[in-house]
């Protein structure tokens, strides 16, 4: 299919529609799915985005009402406004899905990500590797005489620049949870 | 009034108060329990198929023919995956099925063992929903679940998996008003602001078309009933996809036949160049589409549909409309009446003006033999001679099915099942027994081509058991027709395995089975052997040997626009160009 640069689930899509796919703008956008917490929703969701072609470029699932049967994934995914509005509506068509929201469009929301940054070290790099953890107010969760595991929470962005600089530092594992996102206000 | 049971009996009782008379199954290990009920009970009939996939085809030829859910009983691991098929082609053409299949006890689940397999992991794709029940006392509030989730919205397959120790065990029993009520309710109603909209375009259109699909029958005979008064009230021409025939009658003054890559040189031309299109309950298949980007270029598009991922799925579209079609139409004829029944009359002749002169190139015309059977005239025969009976169509896939869709004419929904989607071959003679089942007295002939027919020719033991009198017309040229076809016009005429050699000689395979066959070559048996075929009081095998290279036109070449229709054999090399060739 790439061969033929078709964009599958693009407006329009069509095994007759060989259109160039640079000619569209790609969207990032964080979607809300809250679920009912059943065996298998989650393989659901994939399933639709490997079957159908969509991005996930994160994706965040736990219980949140455990009375209610409730889960909620949090997901990021990426594709031209036609795409990601096929993603909302297929999702919407899983029967488990209580309701989809576009946390991108439907208003400021915060978005926190949790990662874990293991890096080790000996002298002048560790401790410039402590100072910029402070900088970045980063916990240290675990230490020994030539590592540190630092516990940082924020945008991705914010865990992105932070691995960028541990890198020279010797970051030598690091753990990411994926995006949480909930809207802002009442 | 809640009553303990096992869950094989529960099976049983939730089926009869679903009002299910007839279950298509095959029996296996992993459903003895369930068998055991079915056999010390007189009110379900279970039709004992040849195999699971032609469970699965009977069971939505069942639906089609009925609007009612089709049921399905398999056992676990083969018995299961041989009902993929099925399922999926139920997914595509949105046929409310309910399969329930046997899987290994709870406690075996994921050793590997004796005929398990992921039931659930591997229908999740083809299903609506699936189920696998762990607890006998949630199985029969989980059938009832699955008989709601299959049947409303956009229907569609579901399955529900039960393990043998699930079936054994002893539950609670709840019936269908005891479950608390589904939270999955899709939407009905259409917003009336669109609607409205709608009405305002449909009175100023200059060249309307209503280019109607599966779902109309889906939503039920009213709709049909809704299609046919806004049709006749407004003037507007009616198309139709290859789902939707008989929704609006082939014998209606509207009619313009089938659209899209087979379609009718009338119905593609006029939906290249309305100013409305008004798409009924279809999907802008890419076999209606054809080109995307020349699709209809100068039309509004309004979309009625109940599932919202249709909506701008393939085709951008000026006016959605979430819902019913049946309520949707309901709506819009009220509004138009309430405001005073206009359409543009002088431009909606001019329009017809226009479309009659389409309609007179005669695009479904072709060259007659003496000697031959030409497959267009054989369906021609078989429509004058079963004209003014209530009769059922089935057909297989290839080119047969599309002639079949060109020279039959539907004039009520739920008379034609024929595989769209998923393009099944081996779906028509498992297709016409579920129709003959549902309906005992009807005449149903399953419009066949040789290579689809062997796919399933297994359930002509079925037909048999049953005494089903399904009447087997298959259009044998020997070849894979619609594969040869493309080979022609496509790859250089090189026929690659798209013959059918060694064939057997089907008159005897219909004395093997303990049915009747007839073989018939010359043109001027073949009344004589059609009426043969009808008149016979049991099922019936007739082969027709008919022009084994002609190509089934009109055709929209591949990549190519409405406008750019092949309309018979003349300058069909070359057509297709590098583009075209890679797709299907």
């Amino acid at each position: 299919m790439n061969a033929l640069n078709i964009q599958k689930g693009a407006s329009s899509h069509s095994a007759y529609d060989l259109r160039d796919p640079n000619s569209q703008v790609e969207e990032s956008h964080t979607l809300a799915v809250l679920v009912e917490n059943e065996p298998g929703v989650l393989a659901r969701v994939i399933g639709l985005f490997s079957g159908r072609g969509y991005n996930i470029d994160s994706l965040t699932v736990a219980e949140v009402d455990h009375t209610g049967h409730r889960s909620r994934i949090t997901l990021v995914t990426r594709g031209t406004p036609a795409v990601i509005a096929q993603v909302k509506a297929q999702l919407g068509r899983i029967v488990p899905v209580h309701e989809v929201h576009d946390l991108t469009v439907e208003g400021p929301a915060v978005e926190r990500e949790l990662g874990l940054f293991k890096v080790r070290g000996q002298g002048e790099k560790r401790v410039e590797a402590l100072r910029i953890a402070e900088i970045f107010r980063a916990n240290v969760v675990d230490s020994t005489l030539e590592s540190f595991v630092f516990e940082l929470v924020g945008t991705p962005t914010k865990l992105d620049a932070f691995a960028d600089l541990m890198r020279p530092l010797g970051l030598a594992d690091l753990a990411r949870t994926g995006v949480a996102a909930l809207s802002r206000g009442i | 009034m809640s009553r303990m049971m096992t869950g094989a009996r529960m099976v049983v009782e939730a089926l009869r108060d679903q009002g299910v008379d007839t279950v298509f199954g095959y029996p296996g290990g992993a459903v003895l329990p369930i068998y055991d009920e079915l056999f010390q009970q007189n009110d379900i009939t279970h039709v004992l198929v040849r195999h699971e996939q032609g469970a699965v085809h009977m069971a939505e030829g069942y639906a089609r023919s009925t609007g009612k859910p089709g049921v399905v009983l398999v056992t676990s691991g083969p018995g299961a995956t041989n009902a993929v098929t099925g399922l999926t082609d139920a997914l595509l053409d949105s046929i409310p099925l309910v399969v329930l299949s046997g899987q290994v006890p709870t406690f075996m689940i994921g050793t590997d063992g004796f005929q398990e397999a992921d039931t659930v992991g591997i229908t999740r794709p083809c299903t609506k929903h699936n189920w696998l029940v762990k607890d006998t006392d949630k199985l029969a509030g989980t059938i009832h679940k699955a008989f709601q989730v299959a049947t409303s919205g956009r229907p569609g397959p579901v399955l529900v998996d039960i393990p043998k120790d699930v079936q054994f065990a002893t539950g609670t029993y709840v019936g269908p008003k005891q479950i608390e009520p589904a939270r999955y309710q899709p939407v009905r109603k259409g917003d009336i602001t669109a609607i409205t909209r709608l009405v305002e375009l449909i009175e100023a259109a200059e060249r309307p078309i209503l280019y109607t699909g599966g779902g109309v029958i889906n939503s039920g005979p009213g709709a049909s009933q809704l299609l046919r008064e806004l049709a006749d009230a407004t003037g507007f021409p009616v198309t139709s996809t290859l789902m939707g025939l008989g929704a609006y009658p082939a014998s209606g003054k509207n009619w313009l036949g089938m659209l899209g890559m087979h379609g009718l040189y009338e119905a593609n031309l006029a939906m290249h160049g309305c100013d409305l299109m008004i798409n009924v309950g279809a999907r802008f298949d890419d076999r209606i589409t054809g080109r995307i980007a020349d699709f209809s270029p100068q039309s509004i598009k309004a979309h009625i549909d109940i599932d919202p991922s249709s909506i701008n799925k393939v085709v951008h579209v000026d006016i959605p409309i979430v819902g019913d079609v049946g309520h949707v139409l309901e709506d819009l004829l009220k509004v138009w009446k309430s405001r005073g029944r206009k359409v543009n009359s002088a431009a909606l002749n001019q329009w017809w003006q226009q479309i009659e002169g389409w309609k007179a190139k005669n695009c479904l015309g072709y060259r007659n033999s003496d000697t031959i059977i030409k497959p267009q005239y054989a369906l021609e025969r078989l429509e004058a001679l079963t004209k003014g009976r209530d009769r059922y169509i089935t057909t297989e896939v290839g080119q047969h099915q599309m002639w079949a869709a060109q020279y039959l004419h539907f004039d009520a929904p739920n008379r034609w099942m024929t595989s769209g989607g998923l393009g099944t071959m081996g779906y028509g003679l498992p297709a016409s027994i579920g129709v003959q089942m549902a309906h005992p007295d009807a005449l149903v002939i399953n419009v066949a081509g040789d290579a689809s027919w062997l796919m399933n020719m297994q359930e002509m033991g079925t037909a048999v058991q049953f005494r089903l009198p399904v009447k087997q017309f298959i259009m044998n040229n020997e070849r894979l027709g619609m594969v040869r076809q493309w080979q022609q016009l496509l790859h250089g005429e090189r026929y690659s395995q798209s013959w059918s050699d060694s064939l057997p000689d089907f008159v005897k395979l219909a004395e093997a089975f303990g049915c009747k066959g007839a073989l018939v070559k010359d043109p001027k048996d073949l009344d004589g052997a059609i009426q043969q075929m009808l008149d016979y009081d049991g099922p019936f095998i007739l082969d027709v040997l008919v022009e084994k290279h002609e190509n089934c036109f009109p055709m929209i070449p591949s990549g190519k626009p409405h406008n750019e229709m092949l309309l018979g054999e003349a300058a069909t090399f070359g057509v297709i160009e590098s583009e075209g060739a890679v797709l299907v």
